[in-house]
């Protein structure tokens, strides 16, 4: 017999939240930081992601890119690629949206201390890495090193970008920015993300490894026999990954990977267990 | 008499307790016929319900004819399942208004009286249970589900025939229902009487009201026999340790072969009682000031249902089969311990095309050449 209680909370139920402040990053691609209308700020661990709906349009999932530390600004960072992305992306200070969450996995950062903890983004899958390079910034003595590989297709593509200078700035990053395509102002490297960890991971240790990686599943691919050429132990690799998603919660059925529901065991998977799966298409 | 959970006893048809349930105040939801097929609907009294009907079913057929005279319950299961109850194919979640400075939200009132499930078979059962622990996953619980199903009591009927399309017996969900019933039912033809099986208090609240007899050894037999007559007469059978074997058959070369025959018609997702895959859908008034959210049922064999911006992630007939069975007969285990196959033919029917999860299953069992990936 199934017990009910009187009030359990709905979760396909979303929370309004209100647009604090917003601002460009990208061409079609924008920031938000939100406050709640109804409670309090929810606490998020790195990697996971909310829904979030804007009224009338729809309802996606996005990656939160702020400051787990800091949960009273819940910041997410949206490229503007159909009909609810676009919306979220036009919000304007004090408009207010829908969010469920926070849902899914997180990047393990806080139990990997004491190794060199190996960043590689590409594109927008920054975006969910940047809570985790957070904390492990603002935790830098705990761990062995810090490495960042950081691949976009031209100059103009490379999110927070200023900020990428101060990470750079300090003396116990190592931070690696790689552009596919050069423009006359870019002095820095250009090729794949590939090349780029591989010098990387040249002068480290590669069994104190610990990397999280973010990107499209081709650029995954190959930074994954990277760090395994480089000796990395498979299971030390973890990766996010994307499905449609229309529920979050395990109900809809539209993200499953194999036995995996990615919005509820995902999206970081340790790359190990996923990869079986991954070498297959259409799974 | 006074029933417990666990007694037995004799009446002589079912018609005094259609007519108690409905005097007592509950929704009847059972067997109708409405389109030469067996439906569950509302039952208003006992004469709803469709006597003297057998069912023919196979790969691609279902026909209802006639059958023993004045028999209750001889046909098996139709078109659709107790799932459209519990988990309606259309729902609104919640709508939302809009406000000076922003828009309110409000839940969707659930108006669900109390009501029985009045001839829920054993699979039936099996898949009803399936969905509990979907729709309450150990991290989330769907609310409404939860309180619908609680609300909600079974009367089963312990099925005395199968149709060529039932596998039940294999796959350990009947036909015989031991538990998961408030209220269990045998038709026992021959005798002309009902063996009565209380399975819970509220099953005894119920039976307190009806005169009822003490079963004789002969009843209790014969509901043994009709039991073990459905179970015997099963053709179809699920091969053994298909979760295993499938793991290892991603890439054999026959999920080709029936994507060559599946029209990816989403068929066999919709009629079968234990699919639970949904889409959300905004629908706007004219104002854009009142939006709802609804949920509506959705199938993995439709191409929108793995799209992600670039297109969707399986394209083909072949990946989208694999997929359902895959998912039915081996994840299914991953990630809810048990199969999400109760075995019930539904599938096997109801595909236009006669496509057989057995024979399927079992293709992938019995070729020794290949093993895949
Ligand atoms: C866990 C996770 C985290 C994400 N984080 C971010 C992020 O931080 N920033 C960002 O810009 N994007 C992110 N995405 C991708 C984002 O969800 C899609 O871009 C978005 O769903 C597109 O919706 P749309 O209606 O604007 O576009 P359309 O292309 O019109 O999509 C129609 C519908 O398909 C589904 N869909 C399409 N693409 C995706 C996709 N890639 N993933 C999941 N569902 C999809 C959605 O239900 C969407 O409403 C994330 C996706 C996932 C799964
Ligand atoms: S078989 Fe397809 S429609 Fe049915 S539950 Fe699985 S993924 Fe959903
Ligand atoms: S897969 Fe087919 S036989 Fe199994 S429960 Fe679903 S409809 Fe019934
Ligand atoms: S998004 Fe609905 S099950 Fe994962």
């Amino acid at each position: 017999m199934l017990v009910v209680q009187d009030q359990e909370p709905d979760p396909m139920l979303p929370r309004r939240y209100r647009v604090r402040s917003t601002w460009a990053e990208l061409a079609g691609v924008t920031s938000v930081e939100l406050t709640p209308v109804d409670g309090a700020a929810v606490a998020f661990r790195p990697g996971q992601f909310n829904m979030l709906y804007a009224f009338g349009v729809g309802e996606i999932a996005i990656s939160i890119s702020g400051d787990p530390a800091e949960p009273q600004r819940l910041i997410h960072t949206t490229r503007s690629v159909g009909a609810v992305s676009a919306a979220l992306t036009k919000l304007c200070e004090g408009d207010m949206l829908g969010v469920r969450g926070p849902f899914g996995s997180a990047w393990p950062v806080a139990a990997e201390t004491g190794r060199h903890i190996v960043f590689v983004a590409g594109g927008l899958g920054l975006a969910p890495l940047r809570p985790a390079i957070y904390h492990v910034l603002e935790h830098r003595e705990r761990y062995a090193g810090m490495t960042l590989v950081y691949g976009a297709r031209s100059p103009d593509e490379l999110l927070y970008a200023e900020e990428i200078k101060t990470w750079k700035s300090r003396f116990d990053t190592e931070i690696e920015v790689t552009v596919d395509h050069a423009n006359p102002a870019w002095t820095g490297r250009v090729g794949v993300v590939t090349s780029c960890l591989d010098r990387a991971l040249a002068g480290i240790d590669p069994a104190m490894v610990s990397a999280f990686l973010c990107g499209p599943e081709i650029m995954m691919r190959f930074s994954v026999m990277s760090l395994a050429d480089a000796g990395v132990p498979p299971d030390r690799v973890w990766i996010s990954m994307e499905r449609n998603m229309k529920c979050a919660i395990g109900f809809c059925g539209h993200c499953q990977f194999g036995p995996d529901f990615v919005c509820r065991d995902g999206p970081v998977f340790r790359h190990d267990h996923v990869a079986p799966l991954l070498s297959m298409k259409e799974i | 008499m006074s029933a417990d959970a666990g007694s037995r006893f004799v009446i002589d048809d079912p018609s005094a307790l259609v007519s108690a349930l409905l005097d007592d105040g509950w929704r009847v939801l059972g067997p109708r016929l409405r389109d030469d097929a067996i439906v569950y609907d509302e039952i208003t009294g006992p004469g709803d319900l469709p006597r003297g009907l057998i069912d023919d079913q196979e790969g691609g057929h279902y026909r209802l004819r006639a059958g023993r005279e004045a028999s209750w319950f001889d046909y098996v299961v139709g078109p659709q399942s107790w799932k459209k109850w519990l988990f309606p194919a259309r729902q609104k979640l919640w709508s939302a208004e809009k406000t000076g400075d922003g828009f309110d939200i409000n839940p969707a009132a659930d108006d669900w009286p109390k009501t029985v499930f009045f001839g829920v078979r054993a699979c039936e059962i099996a898949a009803i249970e399936v969905q509990d622990r979907v729709f309450d996953n150990g991290d989330f619980a769907d609310p409404g589900y939860r309180q619908r199903r609680a609300a909600t009591l079974i009367v089963a009927v312990q099925c005395a025939r199968s149709a060529a399309t039932c596998f039940c017996a294999s796959m350990n969900t009947g036909p015989h229902a031991d538990s998961g019933f408030d209220i269990a039912l045998t038709e026992l033809a021959d005798e002309a009487a009902f063996l009565v099986e209380c399975g819970s208090a509220r099953g005894a609240a119920i039976l307190d009201r009806l005169e009822m007899r003490v079963p004789e050894e002969g009843h209790l037999r014969a509901a043994e026999a009709a039991s073990k007559n459905a179970a015997d007469s099963q053709t179809r059978r699920m091969v053994d340790d298909i979760p295993n074997l499938l793991r290892e058959k991603l890439d054999h070369p026959h999920w080709e072969v029936v994507a060559d025959a599946c029209l990816s018609c989403a068929n066999c997702t919709l009629v079968c009682p234990t699919c639970f895959c949904s889409d959300v859908e905004d629908v706007n008034d004219l104002t854009g000031d009142h939006t709802e959210r609804w949920r509506t049922w959705d199938s993995c064999f439709t191409a929108d249902f793995s799209y992600v911006h670039g297109g969707s992630v399986r394209r083909s007939t072949k990946s989208r089969y694999r997929q359902w069975l895959t998912h039915k007969l081996s994840t299914w285990h991953d990630q809810f311990g048990s199969s999400g196959c109760v075995g019930c033919g539904r599938c096997i029917a109801w595909c236009p095309v006669g496509i057989d999860i057995t024979a399927e299953a079992a293709a992938f069992a019995t070729d020794p050449e290949q093993s895949g990936d």
